[in-house]
């Protein structure tokens, strides 16, 4: 049978029954745009929250740790190769967490096409001097413009400008947490202790906040040659090389590349925030559960609409078959009508579940702890689009299956003979 | 000789609700090209239980049924399904046109179905036989617009639409008044005589059956004269 005369009749069935129609295409719509909504919503505030930390951080760090040699004294005999080593003398070297070679490795790094960018860091021990109390706390020497290019440092700090901490020796820009404790200002100077106790005078010139507060409380950023000052040591020294990859999915095994190259500890991303994706993946989880079961249950609507149709129009199933129309021939009639149903419903679900995001995306939404939210975050990503109106389709496929089924198993000789 | 176009061969039918019953006994004739035969026979002798049979939608006997040369038996439903569009027009007796669609649609759809012309040419055949029967100004009306007997004429047009082999109808008139079962009866006589239509028109009406070529009368599941 033609497509177009299975379309005609389904049409036409479908015509007749205006109003439930109206009412099952209504529940996938429905659906659909909760669906739609509900994603985009979720996976935007996933990408929001992962943003918060993983836009922050390096795909591959480089760093030193103070570790314990590895090769005791004793294992250097081979007569106790078979016996347990109880004698660690030799203790970790002072704590030297310098990156050697640094200027080798940054070479080698620039060269590599596969990094998108590289920022070195100094990380370092203070004391903010409060009145009499010491706070404790640590600043990040950075390269500004490797930091900004890489991480967007400039959205984080909220007062004063970024550009100063390079213009100007000598100065800081405080996590918005340590300032109020220490009630500082811009163009205050405050003082702090190193670690190997000197006190160093910094003039702050902006402060920051990235929306973790236990970060904001203690995080301070000075450039790299203020810290090295405030160290002591000399300008190659560099704790922290942070790298960001053209192709984050890459960073375990390009940082297992550069450990044993470069003879350095190397902390992939994947590593450092396997909890992150695993909230992320647990916020998805609920939304395609949501969406489903709100189409499921649509579904269920299809279904009865459906039956009913088909027991309302039992004697024109009796008439077509017995005129000539096989059971698979209804049967696709009525396939055709549960899928005009699902793909009506479902592509008004599409469009109202684009306009409800952009109705979410505009809401206001100002927190404290994230300085660059201003609205209600929403991901619109085709995806969802795509596998929404596959689920519309699917569900009333299945939902009008067994109507189908149903219908063209009528046997007309019972129908006719009932009249 | 005259060409067979329909064979009954020993059909036996049994009913098995509430307890079995054989309706059908040892059904056997067969129709020829052009015959206009009606069946008749007390209520509840096995009628309609033949014509379902015989027009394919009853599957459930025992026996042969020939059309057009070929046996039935082991049909699968969409070949069946395929037969009755192609060979067989049906006509019963509440008209049965679907109210979804207007006269000229219900006429079209078997034609539709069977796919041989374009649907032009199946509208263009489909007013042809709805002006034969003397409604081709109810084309476009909805069905539950007509009298009954325009509406049996329609029906009569829509069995007609694939020229068929043979048109079957189950009590036709039996829903008429005298004059509309004389239109109705006149018009099969006209496809008898001038298009050489085979007919097989179950009824209840002694004064039609009269007037066709053979009768063939049923008594409890046999025929007892043809
Ligand atoms: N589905 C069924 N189950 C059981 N018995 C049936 C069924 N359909 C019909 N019968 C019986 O089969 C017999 C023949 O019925 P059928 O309808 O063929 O009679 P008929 O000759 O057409 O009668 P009428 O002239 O009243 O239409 C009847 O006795 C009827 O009770
Ligand atoms: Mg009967």
């Amino acid at each position: 049978m033609s497509l177009s005369l299975t379309v005609s009749i389904a049409k036409s069935l479908l015509m007749a029954r205006f109003k439930q129609t109206m009412v099952a295409a209504v529940g996938v719509t429905f659906s659909i745009t909760m669906f739609i909504g509900l994603l985009s919503f979720m996976s935007g505030l996933n990408d929001l929250l992962d943003g918060l930390i993983l836009n922050r951080t390096p795909h591959i760090r480089l760093y030193n740790e103070v570790q314990p040699s590895k090769i005791q004294p004793i294992d250097r005999f081979k007569e106790f190769s078979h016996s347990h080593n109880f004698v660690n003398s030799v203790k970790p070297k002072s704590s030297k967490v310098e990156i050697y070679n640094y200027g080798a490795i940054y070479q080698a790094l620039k060269k590599d096409t596969r990094v998108l960018g590289i920022s070195p860091k100094i990380a370092c021990q203070v004391f903010y001097n409060v009145g009499a109390s010491d706070l404790s706390g640590n600043i990040n020497g950075i390269d500004v413009e490797a930091e900004n290019k890489l991480f967007s440092f400039s959205e984080y700090v909220v007062a004063g400008n970024l550009i100063d901490l390079k213009n100007t020796s000598n100065s800081i820009i405080l996590g918005k947490g340590v300032a109020e404790k220490m009630l500082a200002n811009i163009g205050d100077v405050i003082q702090v202790t190193t670690s190997k106790g000197e006190l160093v005078q910094l003039k702050v010139v902006g402060f920051f906040q990235s929306g973790l507060k236990d970060l904001d409380n203690v995080q301070s950023y000075a450039s790299i040659e203020t810290t090295q000052k405030l160290l002591g040591v000399s300008k190659s020294y560099i704790t922290d090389i942070q790298i960001k990859l053209n192709d984050m999915t890459l960073a375990p095994a390009i940082a297992k590349e550069y450990r044993e190259i470069f003879e350095v500890q190397a902390l992939d991303i994947q590593t450092a925030n396997s909890q992150f994706e695993t909230g992320s993946f647990v916020r998805t989880l609920i939304s395609y559960t949501v969406g489903i079961t709100l189409l499921i249950v649509a579904g269920f609507g299809i279904y009865n609409i459906l039956n009913m149709m088909i027991y309302d129009k039992m004697d024109s199933i009796a008439i077509l078959k017995a005129t000539g129309f096989s059971g698979k021939d209804v049967n696709r009639i009525f396939i055709t009508i549960a899928l005009s149903i699902g793909f009506i419903g479902g592509f008004f679900g599409l469009v109202f579940g684009f306009t409800m995001s952009a109705l979410i995306d505009q809401i206001p939404f100002n927190t404290e702890a994230l300085p660059t939210i201003k609205t209600y975050p929403i991901n619109y990503n085709p995806n969802f689009y795509i596998i929404g109106g596959i689920f519309s389709l699917i569900t009333t496929y299945f939902a009008g299956y067994f109507p189908s089924r149903k219908a063209s198993k009528i046997d007309p000789v019972i129908i006719i003979r009932g009249k | 000789m005259k060409n067979k176009i329909l064979e009954a061969k020993k059909i036996v039918k049994y009913f098995h609700d509430p307890m079995t019953i054989k309706v059908l006994n040892d059904i056997e004739f067969s129709i020829n090209q052009g015959e206009f035969i009606s069946i008749i026979g007390r209520s509840g002798c096995g009628k309609s239980t033949l014509l379902y049979i015989l027009s394919t939608m009853d599957t459930d006997y025992e026996g042969e049924l020939i059309i057009d040369g070929v046996s039935m038996s082991g049909k699968k439903e969409g070949d069946l399904a395929k037969v009755r569009n192609e060979k067989i027009g049906f006509v019963f007796q509440f008209h049965y046109l679907l109210n979804e669609f207007n006269v000229l649609k219900n006429v079209m759809l078997p034609g539709l179905k069977l796919g041989k012309f374009s649907a032009k040419e199946v509208e263009h055949r489909a007013y042809e036989k709805l002006r034969m029967l003397g409604i081709e100004n109810e084309a476009l009306k909805l069905p539950n617009q007509l009298s009954g007997g325009q509406k049996q004429r329609v029906a009569i047009a829509r069995s007609l639409i694939n020229d068929p082999l043979i048109i079957m109808g189950d009590e036709p008139t039996g829903n008429l008044d005298k004059k509309n079962s004389e239109i109705v009866f006149d018009i099969f006589q006209q496809l008898a005589i001038e298009f050489n239509q085979s007919l097989l028109i179950v009824t209840h009406d002694n004064e039609f059956a009269a007037k066709t070529n053979r009768i063939i009368e049923m008594e409890d599941g046999k025929i007892i004269r043809m």
